[in-house]
């Protein structure tokens, strides 16, 4: 019926996008140009954006680490990736734990201005669900089939992963709430299993843990991008020791890490290499390293924006589109008016001489058990032991 | 009035039935099948006339502006029952002055819009200051929708005011009713009173099936598993050991013609905590968001700042008019909080909505109809002014709740009266004393603890108070307990004033290992002004290595036992149930008029098992052990045995030959 000048959007929509484009168009370029810059904006060669933050300790005196994977989820957040593209996984509750003296707050800085846990949190995995099962079958996608889309990671081969875990590691592994462990060649096959079922387009990893650079050194799938806090050996420091709250409030590389995403902003055109530079060792004590080898494009190209943020692409049609109005939306206002039914009362809460003169339960027939097989087999025995077969014309 | 119905809808079956006479013709056997729907089309259209008028009757009460009745759509469930629908005229109100300011409309009435609206939102909040000093403050949000969610013909697919989420959660699981609460702390019964709406510890979920329901138990887990994706919380932790299927507790609230336990699961976390992730997605389900209205004062940092936070969704069947031959849904969203006196009051006993959610009201949320605030003012009005309410309104309102006549200063916010002309509502409670005055025992509560020492066997006490002084009544306790609590039911004792007191009623179901937990239910008499103890004693089990929890040290929880008990009223209860009240009144139908329903819950326990050493020792003695045991124990079998070859064993038929020549008394083959 109506019909709109219609705006074909292949992917998703965001506004910020179009401003660009728009902005684009009127500085009246030449179309070459335009061209170059369009292929530059499409270069990453991805359509969404997963992020996947986990925290792997318990306990209170590990706040450090629960700041330190909400700070990263403030940031993807803030850039634009929604709750639902977002699985957090929290080991333990900080916000509500009963030492924090200021409930529902986690704080990164010691002058307390960056509430990271934020008004509208969603938390996805917390708690003892936090295992190293659950995050294998989060990547790998191997989850019952009731499990909600929240806790789900539905990428596909043009998806654009960020995984960011902290805890206490080791060389070669990551401890999971103090009891369980993932060892590196674990999640190297589990992210060669993303590859086989294309699960993701490209993979930034990042880890903020002792001796974390161990974590990635067993990878071998492409496209997989990967940085940690320190190399074998060393241990990753914590930052921002705090009296009020009692302990330290972030570890070093993730604090210098958030001071960096704070200053990035939807349209920035910063790339890996700047993120690379993050926490020098004057800063973070630990030497940060990083894992380029198996991915394809070269870091200078590679915005932060790719990972951190969701900027999508749309693509503008000033073709005329028609489109039919939606017919089977015809709400049935009186038609439930069919629907009589017998008369309805509500029921007594304690039904007092109803539940005493309650029924027990008729039990079951179950077949019988062995002592009761057992007893009758004897029984027979015995009678045809005394009297034999050829006596029983003379019992009957 | 009767006849005059019957009359009208003979007069249109007739007039129907003469239109379809020429039609009859073309094929007499299709007459019968035309004669039944025209009987039902026509029954629809006087339906139609009927509700439609109905309607316009509402929507003249709506223009009217001296609607000030605070609880004609709240209504409590009896009157829900018998006074559906038809404006009354709010006896208790003391009306100082009515409110001649025009309301501010429902946006949509205004913006003429179909007006047959079929779904309606209200909001409410109560604060009452309690003797203590803290200051208890409830929220409650209904949504009631006139739709049949469960009709699987008819699929609804539009949602206006009810959330889609959870309507779609509905008719896939075939819901009656559920009911969901999620609560930090613990209701404090003796200093607090009653509250209107309890809660556990943790995460409690009950839900009733539709009858409709082949297999309750997967549908339970899924719907599970479900529900944590929506409430993000952990609660897909509830499989077979921790649900229980109660045999007479938690009748279904809203309206059931018939009860069977067999469509009943509920199930407790205790342990669950409760903080901000759970209560942006509970606050996503209000139509206004927590944009306007009464929800711009549920901040987080506030709220778990607080003694005791609780907050629950409620979804149920109701009547949807007087004869209750229809069913509407209804959610209701509660939120309680108790804020601390020295926690969050700096000890001063000051109260303002400003200092409680650091907001204030400027606008009720534009789609609700109702959007109030009451304020218990019952001990102002005794005589001795304790507390001074401000700003103060002239509207006020008695109430009885669970069984006391109280007392409430009714803020609407649909009128511009109360924000004032700073255009913002911040309602101060001050306190006049500076201490605190002990409050009345409440007639009915409850205490529980682990006794005994020891990591092997232990007692689980309950103490039931009844300090009615002259009145007994029956409670119906329920316990669930993990396996892992071996109880010793044949210890169960049941104790008033020294003397044995038999249950008139017990259930039990004993545990299975790793299956379910035992569920014990008793129906005891307590007489009046006594304690009443109950203690089983249990033995732990031990755990599989693999089945402890990372922190097994800290122990392990006990849910919270239920009481659901039919107290006798202090107040008698209007006996005409003529009066219609708010919402927060009561939850639970009355059905007496002298008793109300009542629940209470009892403290979760905590309780330490034997926990082996998960550290680094206990590891290398394991090790060391299995070594020796391995080395030594295969050197030794080799040093020990000697090896001798043995005969091929006789085959079955010759032992079956065998057995028979034995019975026969002839020598074996």
């Amino acid at each position: 019926m109506a019909s709109f000048v219609g705006v074909q959007f292949t992917f998703c929509f965001r506004i910020i996008v179009i401003l660009f484009f728009l902005h684009f168009y009127r500085t009246s370029l030449s179309a070459h140009e335009i061209e170059t810059q369009a292929s530059h904006f499409f270069r990453s060669g991805h359509t969404n954006n997963w992020a996947v933050l986990v925290c792997t300790s318990r306990f209170w005196f590990n706040y450090r680490h629960v700041a330190n994977t909400l700070s990263v989820y403030r940031s993807v957040k803030r850039l634009g990736i929604p709750d639902s593209h977002i699985v957090l996984m929290l080991a333990d509750d900080m916000a509500c734990n009963h030492r924090n003296p200021k409930p529902a707050t986690v704080f990164s800085h010691k002058n307390m201005e960056l509430n990271v846990y934020g008004d509208d949190v969603e938390v996805d995995y917390r708690g003892y669900e936090v295992t190293v099962e659950n995050f294998l079958r989060v990547l790998t996608g191997r989850l019952p089939a009731s499990t909600p889309r929240s806790k789900r990671l539905l990428s596909d081969d043009r998806s654009n992963i960020l995984i960011y875990m902290t805890g206490h590691g080791g060389n070669g592994f990551l401890k999971f709430q103090d009891s369980e462990e993932i060892t590196n060649v674990e999640l190297a096959d589990a992210f060669e299993q993303m590859w086989q079922k294309r699960r993701y387009n490209e993979l930034l990893f990042i880890i903020d843990t002792c001796q974390g650079a161990s974590m990635y050194e067993r990878f071998y799938s492409p496209n997989i991008m990967a940085l940690a806090s320190s190399q074998v050996g060393e241990d990753s420091l914590s930052h921002q020791p705090d009296l009020a709250i009692g302990v330290h409030l972030m570890d070093r590389y993730t604090f210098y890490l958030l001071e960096f995403l704070e200053d990035i902003h939807p349209a920035s055109q910063s790339n890996m290499n700047d993120l690379f530079k993050v926490c020098p060792k004057s800063q973070c004590v630990s030497t940060p390293g990083h894992r380029t080898d198996l991915f394809q494009r070269n870091p200078n190209s590679v915005l932060i924006t790719d990972f951190f943020g969701s900027v999508r692409k749309v693509e503008i049609t000033m073709s005329t589109m028609k489109l039919n109005p939606n017919n089977t939306e015809r709400t049935e206002i009186d038609v439930n008016e069919e629907m009589v039914t017998t008369l309805q009362h509500y029921v007594d809460q304690l039904p007092v001489a109803e539940i005493i003169h309650q029924k027990p339960k008729q039990k079951d027939w179950h077949p019988p058990d062995g002592f009761i097989l057992g007893l009758w087999t004897l029984i027979i025995l015995i009678f045809f032991q005394t009297y034999g077969i050829k006596h029983l014309k003379h019992v009957f | 009035m009767a006849g005059a119905v019957f009359g009208m809808l003979l007069l249109f079956v007739f007039i129907n039935f003469g239109s379809l006479t020429i039609k009859s013709e073309v094929s007499h056997l299709d007459e019968e099948q035309i004669f039944s729907t025209s009987k039902v089309s026509t029954e629809e259209e006087h339906q139609n006339q009927v509700s439609d008028t109905n309607f316009h009757h509402h929507r003249d009460t709506l223009q009217d502006e001296e609607r000030t009745d605070p609880a004609e759509l709240w209504t409590s469930p009896e009157s829900r029952s018998q006074q559906y629908e038809t404006p009354l005229v709010e006896s208790h109100v003391e009306e100082g002055r009515q409110n001649e300011a025009p309301a501010t409309r429902n946006g949509l009435a205004e913006s003429g819009q179909p007006p047959k609206v079929n779904d309606r939102f209200q909001e409410e909040l109560v604060i009452r200051p309690l003797l203590s000093g803290d200051v208890y403050s409830s929220f409650q949000f209904r949504t009631r929708w006139d739709t049949d969610l469960l009709n699987k013909q008819k699929k609804v697919s539009h949602f206006r005011l009810f959330p889609k989420s959870l309507g779609q959660v509905i008719s896939k699981f075939s819901i009656r009713e559920l009911h969901i609460s999620f609560t930090q702390g613990f209701w404090r019964t003796q200093q607090w009173g009653p509250p209107f709406l309890p809660a556990p510890p943790g995460v409690e979920l009950w839900v009733w099936f539709e009858h409709t329901v082949q297999d309750v138990d997967r549908s339970w887990k899924e719907l599970t598993s479900v529900l944590s994706g929506i409430f993000c919380a952990s609660l897909n932790f509830i499989d077979s050991t921790n649900t229980i299927q109660p045999s007479a507790s938690f009748k279904p609230l809203g309206v059931a013609n018939v009860t069977d336990q067999r469509f009943l699961r509920y199930a407790v976390l205790p342990r669950e905590v409760v903080c901000t992730e759970n209560l942006t997605p509970w606050k996503k389900l209000l139509p206004c968001d927590s944009k306007a209205g009464l929800a711009v004062l549920l901040k987080s940092e506030k709220l778990f700042h607080s003694s005791f936070h609780s907050q629950a969704v409620h979804i149920q069947p109701i009547c949807q008019d007087l004869q209750c031959k229809k069913t509407s849904w209804e959610l209701r969203q509660t939120l309680s909080v108790v804020f601390d006196l020295h926690a969050t009051g700096q000890s001063k006993r000051e109260w303002s909505l400003f200092k409680m959610f650091s907001r204030t009201l400027t606008e009720p949320c534009p789609l609700a109809s109702t959007s109030k605030v009451y304020v218990d003012i019952t001990e102002t009005s005794k005589g001795d002014d304790l507390i001074e309410v401000a700003p103060a309104v002239t509207l006020q309102m008695q109430a009885v709740v669970l069984g006391d006549r109280r007392k409430y200063m009714v803020y609407d916010l649909m009128t511009p009266e109360p924000y004032g002309s700073l255009r913002s509502l911040n309602i101060l409670l001050k306190w006049k004393l500076q201490d605190s005055e002990e409050m009345l025992p409440p007639i009915l509560h409850a205490e529980r603890y682990v006794g005994g020492y020891g990591l092997q066997t232990g007692e689980i006490h309950t103490l039931i108070y009844n300090n009615h002084p002259f009145r007994a009544f029956p409670i119906l306790l329920m316990e669930s307990v993990p396996w892992y609590l071996r109880l010793y039911i044949h210890t169960l004792s049941v104790i008033s004033k020294g003397r044995e007191n038999k249950p008139s009623y017990i259930h039990y179901r004993p545990s299975k290992d790793r299956q379910y937990p035992h569920l014990l239910e008793m129906l005891v008499q307590l007489p009046p002004n006594s304690i009443t103890k109950v203690t089983v004693q249990f033995e732990r089990a031990l755990l599989k290595w693999t089945e402890y929890p990372p922190d097994p040290n800290h122990g392990f929880y006990v849910s919270s036992s239920v009481l659901s008990a039919q107290v006798p009223s202090a107040v008698a209860l209007d006996a005409n149930h003529t009066t219609e009240e708010p919402l927060f009144t009561n939850l639970f139908p009355i059905m007496e008029e002298s008793s109300y329903f009542m629940r209470v819950y009892t403290e979760p326990l905590l309780v330490n098992l034997p926990t082996p050493d998960f550290s680094m020792p206990y590891n290398v003695i394991c090790l060391t052990c299995t070594v020796v045991a391995v080395g030594y124990g295969s050197l030794y079998n080799l040093l020990t045995r000697t090896f001798q070859v043995e005969e091929p064993s006789a085959g079955l038929a010759k032992r079956i030959a065998n057995v028979i020549r034995r019975l026969r008394g002839v020598p074996p083959l």
